[in-house]
């Protein structure tokens, strides 16, 4: 099952590596993961998602909060939370295409960020859903290049 | 008040109430060793960093305080490696302080440089490198607290020469919080009850106990719990000496090698609680033909150890010694008295025991050791055969008087060990039960012991063989010994000779000598009838002894639960 996990940490030297070995250790493929500060300058925040068997992970989640450095880790899989992944794709285009391109690209609410004579570049931000949706559509005109910044999530409501 | 970084470190060791160092020097540490020279501290200066580790490990084992080691960069660090990983294994409180290379050269493949924060990531409980004088006092005291308390574990500072040498103001802090390690130690008080309640209603319950009774000091209270509602108690090899022989409720070690009784009782018991123990794959055989009756109360103060391997019906997370307290507060007394005689029957038909003819056997060795000592010496192992043999018949009566690596397995463990003990414990007589194999892993360290006068005694049980590994290929691979004779010259082309005993003469090396040649006694012993009275004379001499017993080369560990095999599909001899 896919897990979106998020670390509380102490914004220190050597952190990820701490956690990063614990995934490995068990053969563990992270799909993506994001670091950043939070609200706190001296906290940072890692998301990860992972797909694994429940009860491995489970017992991961357990040893990342037993890690030092770890402030917090929050499983969400099963509280209502948003996620947000955001995408540069440089699609080759030409004159006869273009305005195509930014048809679709304002039907997914992306932005057109950078023209140049063979290609634009295309920026979305969303869930894994519907970056996958503006993919496909990107496909037939070819892309050249793709990055993503991972996942980050919140979790609804006050808390 | 404006100090050091060496300074910083002797002054931390200091408030930390550390009065002993294993170690060995080297270059990046020369700041530190100028300041080491007039400290207060006694120094231990080992012949191999793995014995450092394994020093500060028994010290702390043998004691329950903080051992600490320290080594130079590069090649010093990595060979602390092992010794942490065994401390690490068996949660044992160990602080390493490892010299660096100054920091302008981390990273840039200097001289003795190694990334001992990353090698030793996985093998401790956290490390750290201090990149900044300023950070050290705190990274010290933090280092200590983190060691000893919750589930403890070894704990290493890389500190580089620049760091030592720096300058800052010494603050003498008075105490450590972490916002990210806040161990628990008190109980759940429903956890507890609902714990008492499956007590009182079990007709079956087996008290399964581990390290983490030795480390809470807990074995007063798994007594009075035990005695209350007379529940027979099973302890792992970490957990040896928590409880009384000799007692009618002690079934002894489980697992591979352990008791058939103490198996039987916990693969039909309706109860299984665990405390401080952690169902480690030796203890539980099988693990879906484990236990299948058993409810499963799990005492431990370290949540990943809960529901890792056995699916736990009613854990309690905290210090076992609190849980414990609280829990016989609300169990019954109960008399169990059918499930004790069950066990009793189990007991008399399958006892531990061995040939007891005219042979020399390591097990009679050990029978005299237990009797010589009644039970009170601190008997520390090394791996394989010589453990085994130790933890069935040395008759332990007191807890961190049984020091064996039981997680990692260590061979070579032992006798360093054997000497942190002797220093922390100087009024005890303290053996290393040892095997001709894992004794020459850190004999080197025979100069530490005489040198410093540490009158510690080795036991060798000398079988000629890597023995458990002999026996594995005995029994599972068709006798063929591959590479597991210690007197075998592989190209002299009779290396599948089966007249071992012959060329015993030709043993290398002569532990006699190598004895003497370190300045040590050396004692051979080949007849049954020289044991006791060669053991005697040993105990007496206020020197150093090793004593080598040459002993039955082929005589193996039983009952032995196979590998891969259920806790009753137990061996009590060979098929």
């Amino acid at each position: 099952m896919r897990h979106t996990i998020s670390v509380l940490v102490e914004n220190k030297f050597g952190v990820l590596a701490r956690i990063a070995t614990l995934f490995a250790a068990r053969g563990f493929n992270i799909d993506s993961l994001a670091v950043g500060e939070t609200e706190t300058p001296d906290i940072s925040r890692m998301t990860i998602v992972v797909r694994g068997d429940d009860r491995i992970l489970e017992q991961v989640e357990k040893q990342l909060n037993k890690l030092l450095d770890i402030i917090k880790v929050i499983d969400f899989k099963e509280t209502r939370h948003l996620e947000r992944d955001l995408a540069l794709i440089k699609v080759k285009s030409a004159k006869n295409n273009r305005s195509e391109l930014i048809q679709i690209a304002d039907i997914f609410r992306a932005k057109i960020i950078d023209v140049s004579a063979d290609s634009v570049i295309i920026e979305i931000t969303g869930n894994e859903e519907k970056i996958q949706a503006l993919m496909n559509m990107l496909r037939p005109f070819g892309i050249k290049e793709m990055c993503r910044t991972g996942i980050i999530a919140m979790g609804r409501g006050v808390k | 008040m404006i100090k050091s970084g060496a300074e910083i470190f002797i002054e931390c060791l200091l408030m930390e109430k550390v009065d002993t160092i294993f170690g060995i020097p080297g270059g990046v540490l020369l700041p530190i060793f100028d300041k080491i020279y007039d400290s207060p501290l006694r120094f231990i200066l080992t012949r191999h960093e793995q014995g450092a580790a394994h020093m500060a490990d028994g010290y702390a084992r043998s004691t329950g305080k903080v051992g600490v080691c320290i080594a130079t960069s590069g090649p010093g660090a990595t060979n602390l490696v092992t010794g942490l990983a065994t401390a690490h294994m068996d949660s044992i409180p160990v602080v390493a302080f490892t010299g660096q290379v100054a920091t302008n050269l981390i990273g840039n493949d200097a001289f003795q440089e190694a990334d001992t924060t990353g090698i030793t990531r996985p093998v401790t409980k956290h490390n750290y490198l201090v990149k900044d004088v300023r950070e050290l006092e705190q990274t010290i005291r933090e280092a200590f607290y983190i060691a000893a308390t919750g589930r403890p574990g070894p704990v290493l500072i890389d500190i580089p020469v620049d760091v030592a040498r720096a300058k800052c103001e010494f603050k003498k802090l008075d105490k450590v919080e972490i916002r990210s390690y806040k161990p628990t130690y008190n109980g759940h008080p429903g956890q507890i009850k609902k714990a008492a309640q499956l007590i009182n209603e079990s007709n079956q319950p087996v008290l399964y106990i581990g390290g983490g009774v030795i480390a809470s000091d807990a074995s007063k209270e798994v007594i009075e719990l035990s005695e209350k509602a007379n529940i027979p108690v099973t302890t792992t090899l970490l957990a040896m000496g928590a409880y009384p022989p000799g007692s009618k409720l002690n079934l002894e070690m489980l697992g591979m090698h352990g008791t058939y009784h103490a198996n039987k009782a916990m693969q039909n018991a309706d109860l299984i609680v665990a405390v401080g123990s952690r169902f480690d794959d030796r203890c539980t055989g099988r693990l879906d033909a484990f236990a299948k009756k058993a409810k499963i109360i799990h005492i431990d103060i370290d949540p990943t150890s809960i529901s890792k391997n056995v699916v736990v019906n009613v854990p309690v997370v905290g210090d076992a010694k609190n849980i414990l307290k609280e829990l016989i507060k609300h169990v019954k007394e109960n008399t169990h008295k059918d499930w004790l005689k069950t066990i009793e029957e189990w007991k008399k038909s399958k006892p531990l025991t061995y040939k007891n003819d005219d042979k020399l056997r390591p097990q009679y060795v050990v029978e005299a050791i237990s009797e010589l000592t009644k039970g009170e010496a601190i008997v520390v192992t090394e791996v394989g055969q010589n453990q085994m043999w130790a933890a069935q018949f040395y008759k332990v009566k007191n807890p961190r008087h049984f020091l064996s690596s039981g997680g990692l397995g260590t061979m070579g463990y032992g006798f360093p060990a054997a000497i942190g003990a002797k220093i922390a414990n100087p009024d005890k007589t303290v053996i290393d039960i040892a095997g001709d194999g894992s004794i020459q892993m850190n004999i080197q360290e025979l100069a530490t012991a005489v040198l410093n006068k540490i009158n510690v005694k080795i036991v060798i049980l000398n079988n000629y063989y890597l023995g458990m590994v002999r026996q594995w290929q005995e029994m599972f691979y068709g006798k063929r010994y591959s590479a597991v004779c210690l007197n075998e010259n592989a190209s002299s082309g009779d290396k599948h000779s089966k007249s071992k005993q012959k060329k015993c003469m030709d043993y290398v090396p002569d532990f006699v000598k190598v004895a003497e040649a370190y300045g040590a006694v050396g004692i051979r012993v080949t007849n049954k009838k020289d044991v006791k009275t060669s053991l005697k004379k040993a105990f007496e001499i206020d020197k150093p002894v090793v004593m080598e017993f040459v002993v039955e080369p082929e005589e193996n560990v039983f009952p032995m639960v196979p590998a891969g095999a259920a806790l009753d599909e137990i061996l009590t001899h060979l098929a």
